[in-house]
């Protein structure tokens, strides 16, 4: 965390007090007869990406740090103030715990103008101070001239920002966005992901960010923590969690377009290698090493976009795995091509379109996968 | 045509209509938001007024306002007068008798209102009041707007429970449908006839009005 310690130098010393405070949450609550949310985590301040599939407890989890759902058990504080504890009774309503949240569907008032929104939680604040507070973060959101219109006459992206800078102007001690971005095309998106990072490098308060997406993850995340079933699988930074997955929904949500159940064939310790077969085929894999013995079940999981594709039997490669195949269908998604090539499994390639004409691919052409030992990513089966 | 009969039909209605404006919004609220168990038996008996004969109400109600009953003497020892066969004891009556015209379409309309607008509120540090006045209320105008013009109109109709409640003196209990119920008793068909009409007419006229304005001006999009 270099980053961390240097906008700690190059701020305020009045706000050095806040710049380590970071918020711990232990929570448990049912919802209905079979899911709990169980979840201990420290998060401290600056982005924490929430991750995984839906139903898995994230929005549960943020409703109860804001204090809209009251946990069964657990304690949820900062470094100033306590807003859960079962065991000392504590429960902080949410009107005074100072959480910006940004709801999944925004949740503006629609009755209201743009201004009226933003300025909704400054209704404590004196009115000279009011304005002046509503004016700079307008400004800043780039979206003052929507002043006076209402939520129904602007744009998604513009509804995105008012939403973001409502939640913001309190001031918050705690951020929560709950998937703000995912209704965005990528150039919105990506104007609001850098407000979201500028605003962040000024306020060092902990924020939790859900997303589906890894390119959001990539972008804002220092840190990942995944959910899955309500309780916490993973956590790291994004490159740790996004690259070596061992779980399988992890891998799914990683991007893994190719994911096969196999068995080992074969240890070798001395290399560092393993191999391994495809189940329900003949294929073999070089892998790499991982603690298994001969015969015991596992799952590789192939980015399509590692795999290469060669029109001809290739030689002189250093990539250890080069399997025969035909290739069943071609499809173009954007500026990408999608090859399903059944090699006695059907394996997902991407290329580009310039690959595909230089190739002369169509389907029933014969090819050759080739894939690198360290693109197989082995998890295990849970 | 009796116009001391419409202004005195106009004004219980009015004053009817504003009171459970007043007393059914937290009512409404109430049935909203509680999670209390027997919920369910406190609606049921704010909807009775709507299947119950207005008689088998105003029969209860007359014996309730009356001076054996403690309303009846609390009200007695207050103003030197009973409730029963006066304007008040009316309002008190027509109250009863369109309560749920009121209370039910506030309730429907709260129920509607989104609850992340709501929990939005609170994070931002608004209280439940002040929530309801600035988001819950404002979202919920027409079926407001609805309860109001119902329990008016529903309170201009009222017959059953004013003959019980109120008697049928001029100017103090005698209202539009009173008045309309005497001419066809006197065989004077069109004289009630022209009295009907009018009824008929004010009737329309408020309904028509709350149903155009649901349908243009309190849209927000």
């Amino acid at each position: 965390m270099n980053d961390n310690s240097i906008s700690t130098a190059i701020t305020l010393p009045g706000a050095a007090a806040a710049e380590n405070g970071g918020v711990s949450v232990q929570v448990r609550r049912h919802l209905g007869k079979s899911f709990e949310l169980d979840v201990e985590a420290t998060l401290p301040a600056g982005i924490t990406i929430l991750f995984g599939p839906s139903g898995a407890g994230k929005t549960t989890l943020l409703d109860c740090m804001a204090g809209l759902v009251r946990p069964d058990a657990g304690r949820i504080a900062t470094q100033e103030k306590i807003l859960f504890d079962s065991a000392l009774g504590i429960n902080l309503s949410p009107q005074l715990r100072r959480v910006g949240y940004v709801f999944q569907d925004l949740a503006l008032f629609p009755h209201l103008t743009v201004k009226a929104n933003v300025e909704y939680g400054l209704s404590r604040v004196g009115s000279e101070q009011r304005k002046q507070r509503s004016t700079a973060i307008l400004e800043s959101f780039r979206i003052a001239h929507l002043c006076s219109r209402r939520p129904g006459m602007i744009s998604g992206g513009e509804r995105q920002r008012v939403a973001l800078a409502r939640a913001l102007v309190i001031d918050p001690a705690i951020l929560l966005l709950d998937e703000p971005l995912a209704a965005l095309d990528a150039v919105s998106k990506s104007k609001i992901v850098d407000d979201l990072r500028a605003w962040n490098q000024e306020h060092r308060v902990p924020i939790v960010y859900v997303t589906h997406s890894r390119e959001e993850v990539f972008a804002l995340g220092e840190r990942v923590m995944v959910l899955e079933n309500g309780r916490r699988v993973a956590q790291g930074t994004p490159h740790q969690v996004m690259s070596a997955p061992r779980m399988e929904t992890v891998a799914q949500l990683a991007g893994f377009e190719n994911i096969f159940d196999a068995r080992v064939t074969a240890v070798h310790e001395e290399r560092g290698t393993m191999v391994c077969q495809l189940s329900t085929s003949q294929v073999e894999m070089e892998t790499p090493l991982v603690r298994a013995e001969v015969g015991s079940a596992l799952r590789i999981g192939i980015r399509a976009g590692d795999i290469l594709l060669a029109s001809l039997p290739p030689a002189g490669l250093s990539a250890r795995n080069v399997i025969p195949g035909r290739v069943v269908s071609l499809a173009q998604r954007d500026v990408i091509v999608v090859a399903k090539v059944n090699c006695g499994v059907e394996m997902e390639v991407h290329l580009t379109l310039a690959a595909r004409d230089a190739l002369h691919l169509q389907p029933g052409r014969e090819v050759w996968l080739v894939v690198k030992t360290h693109s197989c990513h082995l998890m295990g089966i849970s | 045509m009796d116009c001391q009969a419409f202004w005195l039909t106009i004004r219980l209605s009015a004053l009817v209509a504003a009171i459970l404006l007043v007393v059914g919004l937290p009512v409404a609220c109430w049935i909203t938001y509680s999670n209390w168990r027997w919920k369910f038996l406190a609606e049921a008996v704010f909807a009775l007024p709507i299947v119950l004969p207005p008689t088998v109400l105003g029969f209860y109600v007359l014996v309730a306002l009356g001076p054996h009953s403690p309303l009846g003497r609390g009200w007695e020892a207050l103003t030197g007068h009973t409730l029963a066969f006066t304007f008040e004891g009316l309002v008190v009556g027509s109250i009863l008798y369109s309560f749920p015209f009121a209370v039910q379409p506030f309730a429907a309309s709260f129920a509607t209102v989104d609850p992340r607008l709501v929990a939005a509120s609170h994070t931002l540090g608004a209280s439940r009041l002040r929530t309801f006045f600035r988001v819950t209320l404002p979202l919920s105008v027409s079926g407001v707007v609805t309860g109001v013009a119902l329990s008016f109109a529903h309170t201009m109709g009222e017959f059953g429970v004013v003959l019980m409640v109120g008697g049928n003196i001029p100017g103090v209990t005698r209202t539009v449908s009173i008045d309309i119920y005497d001419k066809v008793q006197a065989v004077n068909y069109s004289g009630a006839n022209a009295t009907a009409v009018v009824l008929l007419a004010i009737s329309f006229a408020t309904l028509s009005v709350v149903y155009g304005l649901n349908r243009r001006v309190w849209v927000w999009k």
